[in-house]
């Protein structure tokens, strides 16, 4: 009873604390713990944007390769006796190969999409919705393995013979990838055609419309901004993604838009340099981090934009 | 921006009008929107059938009891599969009390409108959307080179965890919030005190949820080639991890090397070890969603 004091206020009532004299150790001890774990994600982007700052630099200054011939260079050799570094053979490639990746990703993924969204019946929706998960699932190692047995000699059996793939060519990359990112766009275009209200609908089927009309008139523009932020997902993940263009897309950089040759992406020049056996601090593992930045401000820059645009969807209608 | 859809009820999708049939157009429409849903299901078809045509045949003892050869009659991937199991332990170890607590700090400490908050939100979204190569080369650049940490276990399962971390906090944050807040009102009205709250109450209602999330977190960790390409996993490792800083090998990992040689026998190998890679992640997954269909309640 004596830790507990009465406050004598001046009107000479007495007021008890409800507060606990000395402070919960325990609780101040956990919440710091917690707010550590969550800078733990902080840490990681701090990592990354480190990891490339010095050896980009270092590139740059310390080698005496110059920017400019790094963004607007058309020979892609560092790994040479007598190097060059211009990157845009890179670029090009995966430019080149998101184009047909998102060229199949995005109408069927949309229109997977409005078909979940707007005609499937429960039954339906119960089976094919696992069924994009599992597609969703399967690592891409898996996809390139299969681009490369099965999708490309497939080309090389159908296309005329002045348009012959070779074995390793971007194409094929390109396709499965396509259907890779499938899950992806059609995922998140769902979800922006779901978060319009039924209300819509309801009044457009109440004035007679058919279902194509009130998806393709009323719903899809209702949550345009939605499925933009999910193309653009789709399109940043093309970019990134390393296995496919690895296994099938070869590892010799051609700078041309024809998709049917080797088109080394820079995600494959990364794996490729990464994984040999490069000294650190050569100016060939200096590239690694170069062209890792390159590709990090690329996707990053879409994938801000995306961020913007599901947020700006989301408070249209909450 | 999670990949699994959404599982609640909703009312049926109205049928083509009876009476005066379906107009033409619209008819068209239904049947190209079908044509586009056959073009995922008949990859996802012909990409299961070829792989267990082709791998069929050396799915035998020799893969997991025997270590990667020259000679594709004797390899195996013993040493991958062992590899891999230690990597996705060591990650779910790393990774799975840091998410759920920053998934707890996240929902039920911190202050939406705070500056230091709102960023940690965003870097989340952000880095849940990085490619996994840029992982590598965080990796290789951060935790092999300058921390000295070196090509082994240890640097792949950190890397692999920031790599995961963003699903897991996503996850486990939705299971957090749909515990109702009556519930932790009602806790705290009777004295305990904020943490007491969270570790008694609000946490055992959020484990399925939780638990569905890491299932998938490591699931994806398990498929993950691409980082460890940069983390020194790219030779051929015959042997079995023996501790933190062993060298290692990984199943993924196994399987690009043996697609990159030029032999068909070993393309029937990579084959082998995707159908197993395959299998396990379909188990995997299939229990995260029993876990989810059988345990999270209705509140």
């Amino acid at each position: 009873m004596t830790a507990t004091t009465a406050n004598l206020s001046a009107a000479g009532t007495a007021r008890r604390s409800l507060r606990r004299d000395r402070p919960r150790y325990g609780e101040l001890a956990v919440q710091g713990l917690l707010f550590l774990a969550a800078l733990v994600s902080i840490a990681t982007t701090i990592g990354i944007v480190l990891s490339f700052v010095a050896p980009t630099v270092e590139l740059f200054t310390g080698r005496g390769v110059s920017l400019r011939e790094f963004l607007t260079g058309t020979d892609w050799g560092p790994l040479f006796a007598q190097p060059t570094y211009g990157v845009l053979p890179l670029v090009v490639a995966t430019l080149v190969i998101t184009v047909i990746a998102v060229a199949v990703a995005i109408p069927v993924g949309l229109m997977t999409a409005i078909y979940l969204s707007e005609y499937a019946g429960p039954r339906a929706r119960k089976f094919l919705k696992p069924t994009l998960e599992v597609l969703a699932g399967i690592p891409t190692v898996v996809f390139g393995f299969f681009a490369l047995q099965f999708v490309t000699p497939l080309l090389q059996a159908v296309l005329p013979g002045s348009q012959y793939p070779k074995i390793f060519n971007g194409l094929s990359a390109g396709l499965v990838m396509g259907v890779m990112i499938i899950p992806t766009v059609a995922s998140l275009s769902e979800d922006a055609l779901s978060a319009v209200p039924r209300s819509l609908r309801d009044g457009a089927f109440a004035l007679g419309s058919s279902s194509r009309q009130v998806s393709t008139r009323v719903v899809v523009p209702a949550a345009l901004s939605g499925i933009v932020a999910a193309f653009v997902l789709g399109i940043s993940r093309a970019i990134g993604e390393t296995m496919i263009v690895t296994i099938a897309a070869g590892s010799q950089p051609n700078f041309t838009l024809n998709p049917l040759v080797s088109l080394q992406t820079m995600t494959a020049f990364i794996a490729q340099a990464g994984s040999g056996d490069a000294p650190v601090g050569s100016t060939a593992y200096d590239t690694i981090f170069a062209v890792g930045s390159l590709l990090f401000l690329m996707t990053l820059a879409l994938n801000i934009v995306s961020i913007r645009l599901v947020r700006k969807y989301r408070e249209v209608y909450e | 921006m999670s990949i699994t859809f959404d599982t609640t009820e909703r009312a049926p999708a109205p049928s083509p009008l009876k009476g005066r049939g379906e107009r033409p157009l619209d008819r068209a429409f239904r049947y190209l929107l079908l044509a586009a849903l056959g073009v995922g299901l008949v990859f996802l078809a012909v990409l299961l059938t070829y792989v267990t045509v082709r791998g069929w045949s050396r799915l035998d003892a020799r893969l997991w009891q025997n270590f990667p050869s020259r000679l594709p009659s004797r390899a195996g991937a013993q040493s991958a599969i062992v590899g891999t199991i230690w990597l996705i332990a060591l990650t779910a170890l790393w990774v799975l009390p840091t998410g759920i607590l920053t998934a707890i700090y996240l929902e039920e400490y911190a202050d939406p409108e705070r500056r230091i908050n709102r960023i940690i939100e965003l870097n989340i979204q952000n880095l849940a959307a990085v490619p996994s190569i840029v992982f590598g080369i965080l990796g290789l650049g951060i935790l092999a080179r300058t921390l000295g940490l070196g090509f082994n276990l240890l640097t792949a399962s950190l890397t692999l965890a920031l790599l995961v971390l963003p699903v897991v906090i996503i996850a486990s944050r939705e299971a957090i919030r749909a515990v109702p807040n009556s519930i932790r009102l009602g806790s705290l009205a009777l004295g305990a005190t904020r943490w007491q709250t969270i570790w008694r109450q609000v946490l055992p209602a959020a484990v399925p949820g939780m638990a569905t999330g890491a299932i998938l977190a490591l699931s994806r960790a398990m498929g993950e080639a691409a980082p460890l390409l940069l983390l020194g996993a790219a030779t051929s490792v015959a042997f079995n991890p023996d501790g933190l800083f062993s060298a290692y090998s990984a199943l993924p990992l196994q399987i690009y090397q043996w697609v990159s040689l030029p032999q068909a026998a070993f393309a029937e190998l990579a084959s082998a070890a995707i159908i197993t890679l395959l299998v396990v992640l379909l188990i995997m997954n299939s229990l995260a969603i029993f876990i989810r269909q059988k345990f999270s309640r209705r509140w």
